[in-house]
C-alpha cells in the first residue's frame, strides 16, 4: 500500500517536471528571458559606476548576486501565470495527489529553467567584473544553494498576486524584504572566500534556510494558490 | 472564558465593548503619557555621556515595542482568520496594521533624530535600523496586498497568509542583519551601552510612556476596528438603529 501510493507519488512528480520542461522547450523565452536580463542588468553596472578593477572587485559579489536575485523574481510570473490563465492550476488544484509535492515539484522545474542557466554564466559574468578567482566557486555554490530559496519564497508571493491583473511591481513589495537573509548571507559566502576566511559555516545555515524554505513555504504557496483560485 | 473568546468574533459585542471600554482607556493614557512626559522631560537625571540628548528614548522605545507588538498582534489575527474565518479578526488584523506603520516610522524619526547628536549622523546602516526599516517594507506590503484585492474574503486570507510567511521570516531576517552588520561595522561604532547601567530614575518614567503607547494602541485600534465594523456591517439592523439614534440626536 505505502510503496504502490509512493511510486504513484513519484510518478506524478515525475511527470509534472517533464511536463514544465517541456512547455518551457516549446516556448523557450521563459528560459532565455531571465537570463538575458541577468546579464544586460550586470553589463549595467560598469558601465553606470566606472571599470576600474578594484572597484569592479568590491561591487562583484553584490552586484551579481543582486541582479541574479531581481532576474529569479522577474521570472517568476511564467511559474504559475499560463496555468492559471488556461485553467491548469483549477485542475492542479483538484488533483488527488499531495499537493505539497506537486507545488514542489513546479518548483523545482521552474529552478531548473530559470535559474540553472543564471548559475552556469554567473562565473564567466564574474570574471568580467573582475571578481577575484578564489571567489568563483563560493559564488557558484552560494547561487545554487539561495536561488531555490528565492524560488520558494518568490513563488508564495507569485501565489497570492496570480489573480490579480497587473501584479508585477506588487509582487517586488511583497517579496525582497523577504529575500534579504539570502542576499546577506549569499554575498557573506563570496566575501568570506575571496577573504580567505572559511566560509562553509555560513553555507551550512544556507543550507538551513533551503531546508526550512523546502518544508515551509510549499504550505503557504497551497494556501495562497487556493485563495486565488477560489 | 471560551464564551468571552466567542462573543469576541461578534461584531456587534467588539463594537459595544470599545464603546464601554474608550472613556476609561483615554483617561489612563492621557494620565500615564503625561506623567511619564514630564518626569521624564523634566525630573529625570541627565545622562552622563549623553546630557539631555538621551530623553527622546522616552518615544523611541515604546515605539519600538510597539512596532513589534502590532506584528505578532497581526500575526496571532492572521491565525484566527485562517484557521477559525473569524471574520473580526480580520478586521482587527486591519485596524492594526497603520498603526504598526505609524509605529515603525516614528521609530525610525525618533532614532534618527537621536544620532544626528550621539552619532553625528541622522542614518547609519546599524543592524537596528536596517531591520526596522525592512520591518516597516513588511507592513507596507500586506497594506499594499490587501488594496489590491477587490474581494473582501480573498484580501483577508491572502493578507493572513503574508502575515504568517512575514513572522516566520522577521527572526531569520533579524539574525541576518545582525550578522551582516557586525561584519561591515564600520568606525563609526554605536557605543550603545548597556541599559541596566542606568539608574532608575531613568527607566521609571519610560515605563509610563511604555504602557501610555500600549493605551494608545489600543485605542487606535478601537476607533479603526469600530469605523471598520461600521462599515462592514453597515446592512445590518443594529448599525441602521445607532445610525437613526445618532443623527436624531444631532
Amino acid at each position: 500500500m505505502t510503496t504502490e501510493a509512493t511510486a504513484g507519488l513519484a510518478s506524478v512528480m515525475g511527470a509534472t517536471i517533464r511536463r514544465e520542461l517541456l512547455l518551457a522547450m516549446r516556448s523557450p523565452g521563459d528560459v532565455i528571458n531571465p537570463l538575458m536580463f541577468f546579464i544586460i542588468s550586470v553589463t549595467l553596472f560598469p558601465l553606470g559606476g566606472g571599470v576600474e578593477d578594484a572597484f569592479l572587485a568590491t561591487i562583484a559579489p553584490g552586484v551579481i548576486w543582486v541582479t541574479a536575485l531581481l532576474a529569479v523574481m522577474l521570472s517568476l510570473d511564467s511559474l504559475y501565470r499560463a496555468d492559471y490563465e488556461d485553467g491548469n492550476l483549477e485542475q492542479l488544484l483538484m488533483s488527488p495527489q499531495p499537493l505539497y509535492f506537486l507545488v514542489l515539484s513546479k518548483v523545482f522545474s521552474h529552478w531548473l529553467m530559470a535559474c540553472l542557466p543564471i548559475i552556469v554564466l554567473a562565473p564567466v559574468l564574474a570574471l568580467m567584473l573582475k571578481l577575484p578567482a578564489a571567489g568563483i566557486g563560493a559564488l557558484v555554490i552560494s547561487l545554487a544553494l539561495g536561488t531555490p530559496i528565492l524560488v520558494l519564497i518568490g513563488a508564495i508571493g507569485m501565489a497570492l498576486t496570480v489573480g490579480l491583473s497587473r501584479s508585477g511591481l506588487l509582487l517586488a513589495v511583497l517579496i525582497l524584504p523577504l529575500y534579504v537573509p539570502v542576499l546577506i548571507f549569499g554575498t557573506g559566502v563570496v566575501d568570506a572566500a575571496i577573504n580567505e576566511m572559511a566560509y562553509a559555516g555560513l553555507l551550512a545555515l544556507m543550507g538551513a534556510m533551503l531546508a526550512l524554505a523546502i518544508s515551509l513555504s510549499p504550505l503557504a504557496i497551497v494556501a495562497a494558490l487556493r485563495i486565488s483560485v477560489n | 472564558m471560551w464564551q468571552w473568546l466567542y462573543k469576541l468574533g461578534s461584531p456587534r459585542w467588539f463594537y459595544e465593548l470599545g464603546e464601554r471600554s474608550l472613556p476609561w482607556l483615554w483617561g489612563a493614557t492621557v494620565f500615564l503619557l503625561a506623567v511619564g512626559v514630564v518626569w521624564g522631560l523634566a525630573f529625570a537625571p541627565p545622562d552622563y555621556q549623553m546630557g539631555d540628548n538621551y530623553r527622546i528614548i522616552y518615544m523611541h522605545v515604546p515605539s519600538a515595542g510597539l512596532m513589534k507588538g502590532c506584528f505578532y498582534m497581526m500575526a496571532i489575527c492572521s491565525a484566527a482568520v485562517l484557521i477559525w474565518k473569524i471574520k473580526m479578526a480580520d478586521i482587527v488584523a486591519k485596524a492594526i496594521a497603520p498603526i504598526g506603520v505609524m509605529a515603525t516610522l516614528l521609530m525610525l524619526a525618533s532614532g534618527s533624530l537621536w544620532g544626528i547628536p550621539t552619532w553625528g549622523t541622522w542614518w547609519i546602516w546599524d543592524a537596528r535600523l536596517t531591520s526596522s526599516l525592512l520591518q516597516f517594507f513588511i507592513y507596507m506590503g500586506i497594506i499594499v496586498l490587501r488594496s489590491a484585492f477587490d474581494s473582501q474574503d480573498s484580501a483577508a486570507r491572502a493578507c493572513a497568509v503574508l502575515t504568517l510567511v512575514g513572522v516566520v521570516n522577521i527572526p531569520i531576517i533579524e539574525y541576518s542583519v545582525e550578522w551582516w552588520n557586525t561584519l561591515h561595522q564600520g568606525a563609526s561604532s554605536l557605543g550603545m551601552r548597556d541599559a541596566s547601567a542606568n539608574p532608575p530614575e531613568i527607566w521609571i518614567p519610560a515605563f509610563f510612556t511604555g504602557f501610555g503607547f500600549i493605551g494608545l494602541f489600543f485605542i487606535g485600534l478601537i476607533l479603526r476596528s469600530q469605523n471598520e465594523i461600521l462599515l462592514r456591517e453597515r446592512r445590518t439592523q443594529w448599525v441602521r438603529d445607532l445610525v437613526a439614534k445618532e443623527t436624531a440626536g444631532a
